[in-house]
């Protein structure tokens, strides 16, 4: 007993009790739930086993993978965008010398932001009545309002924008502290033999920074599903679910229809996504630390 | 003009157009919520801001008054308490607990560490929203469903695996021979623990606490599935309540974003140091 008291175990248990609690516990109720027809209105319905008909339920459900495959294409776009455009940002701030500080204090500017803070301001912005944009257009004569949040696809764009908006500074953060911590030397070596600015790019910069790009990816990659905060707050998943993703369309399949069974099933693919994502980036990093290191 | 004239300036044109581009969104919120509804609404936009006025918080925060849209339909006062309540008791056990278990992996080696250690990180990967329907039937059957401490001890769960992560880093970073050479002068290993380890962690722990804070502060998956009352909503709950009335308040809202937005704005500034550092180590030096 004395053994336990000062080993590590005494410091880990309670950590390991709440999270088995909250979340590995519930995490087995989901699961088990997904191979009910559990529906909230008759609470009985939650011992009927039906083995995997939710799942096949789900695999002949156009709704569903119209919204997955959405998800995929907006998780895909919108990294890509953040990731280019902070790289764009780190760059240029790398080579600005006064006030650099200032601009990154202004760059972490949207990371004060919540979800559902972007989602609103965005809202706002993107108002078709009274929004900054439209009122900005307006003025340089563009008389018809654009529907921003009402036309299905300007919707989905608008949502990247916001999503954009917000994470983006997490990449430029994060890049411009590996950009700052390259060596200066292997740089003036190139320049001297005659390589050009992209070269010298190319075959020194981004080699450095690959692992701070995979950090802020997996980083980035942990939290995808605060997109349904925005989206929930911007469109609610309309205009005709052309904005549905996987997140918001397991809560309306819960709470709104009041599917618990069919929910939970939809939800055990969506931490699947989360956890795939999360674990190609980190597989990534640890790879590009061991390229780094040999080289 | 040279080239390296021309560039300089191409510098800092786009460095202005993207500072614009950060700032304008959230500035101009912040602006709406001082300005009469009137202008808000007009045609052609108003776009020099005239008759600024805290008219929109008192409504808010204590109901309606003259020439005010009336008495606010939503009770941000009841939301910001539960806020409060939720985010500092839910932050305050988190870091005693994440601290506790930082220190284990930090200092002690024992079998299957580092699998414990992806475990506890991983539980961060489960998305909000589907954490929360298991949750939601869990609670209805225990009663914790619309309570502050079902919420409270959501948020725990939530921000454990970050502060492990995050405290794990700073006691690492203090040399082992500190509190060796205290245990040898006679204290006991907590003793060397309190006055030596803890008061040199103390900055780490700190910033942990506030990303904690703004962690549950700025919830909103999981709060506006098990919160279903002024018992227990939060404020970015509240938010979302504004959008559900038949015509929106805008300048209510923004009012009601610019509360949100006071406390993440001053303790996001008092961890901008830590923020990057906090984030990248670990990741970096391995």
């Amino acid at each position: 007993m004395k053994k336990f008291y000062n080993g590590p175990w005494v410091l880990i248990l309670p950590t390991i009790i709440i999270l088995v609690c909250i979340v590995f516990l519930p995490l087995v109720i989901s699961l088990w739930t997904s191979f009910t027809p559990y529906k909230l209105l008759r609470p009985d319905t939650i011992y009927k086993f039906i083995g995997l008909r939710n799942y096949q339920r789900i695999f002949n459900d156009l709704d569903f993978w119209v919204a997955f495959g959405r998800t995929v294409l907006f998780l895909a776009i919108a990294l890509n965008v953040e990731l280019v455009i902070g790289l764009g940002i780190a760059l240029l701030i790398n080579k600005i010398t006064i006030g650099q500080r200032l601009l990154r204090t202004l760059i972490m500017f949207p990371m004060m932001f919540s979800p559902i803070l972007v989602g609103f301001q965005w809202k706002y912005i993107f108002n078709d009545n009274i929004g900054l944009l439209n009122n900005f257009l307006r003025e340089f004569g563009v008389i018809d309002p654009i529907p921003w949040l009402v036309q299905g696809n300007l919707a989905l764009f608008s949502i990247i924008a916001a999503e954009a908006w917000s994470s983006t500074s997490v990449f430029a953060i994060l890049l411009l502290a590996g950009l700052l911590g390259i060596p200066r030397d292997p740089i003036e070596a190139a320049r001297v033999d005659g390589c050009n600015a992209w070269q010298v790019f190319q075959n020194i910069t981004l080699p450095f920074l690959m692992p701070f790009i995979f950090i802020a990816m997996t980083i980035r990659s942990l939290d995808v599903a605060r997109a349904y905060d925005i989206v929930q707050m911007m469109t609610g998943g309309g205009p005709a679910r052309r904005t549905e993703l996987l997140w918001t369309l397991v809560a309306r399949t819960g709470y709104v229809d009041a599917k618990m069974g069919l929910a939970n099933a939809m939800s055990y693919i969506s931490i699947f996504l989360s956890i795939a994502f999360t674990f190609f980036f980190f597989y990534k990093l640890m790879q590009s630390r061991q390229q780094l290191s040999y080289d | 003009m040279t080239r390296k004239q021309i560039n300089n300036i191409l510098i800092w044109l786009a460095t202005i157009i993207l500072v614009i581009i950060i700032m304008i969104p959230g500035l101009w919120v912040m602006l709406s919520a001082f300005r009469p509804q009137v202008d808000i609404m007009a045609k052609p936009a108003v776009w020099i801001p005239r008759n600024l006025s805290l008219l929109q918080f008192e409504t808010m925060l204590f109901g309606g008054s003259e020439g005010s849209m009336g008495r606010s339909a939503v009770p941000v006062l009841d939301y910001l308490i539960n806020s409060f309540t939720i985010s500092i008791l839910s932050t305050v056990i988190a870091v005693i607990v994440g601290t506790m278990g930082g220190y284990a992996f930090a200092r002690y080696n024992f079998k299957g560490k580092n699998k414990y250690f992806l475990g506890i990180m991983l539980t961060r990967t489960v998305p909000g929203i589907s954490l929360s329907l298991p949750l939601f039937i869990l609670f209805a059957r225990i009663g914790l469903i619309d309570t502050d401490f079902g919420i409270i001890i959501v948020y725990v769960a939530l921000n454990i695996p970050f502060t492990v992560w995050l405290t794990d880093g700073f006691f690492r970073q203090i040399p082992k021979a500190m509190s060796e050479v205290a245990m040898t002068d006679g204290c006991t290993k907590l003793q060397a623990f309190w006055h030596i380890e803890l008061p040199l962690a103390k900055s780490g722990i700190a910033s942990a606490g506030i990303f904690a804070f703004l962690i549950s502060w700025n919830e909103f998956a999981i709060v506006s599935s098990l919160a279903r009352s002024t018992d227990s909503k939060t404020l970015t709950v509240g938010l979302m309540d504004f959008t559900a009335q038949f015509v929106i308040n805008w300048p209510g809202m923004c009012a009601l974003a610019v509360v949100i937005i006071i406390p993440a704005f001053i303790l996001t500034f008092l961890v901008q140091k830590h923020l990057v550092s906090g984030l990248t180590f670990g990741g970096v030096k391995g």
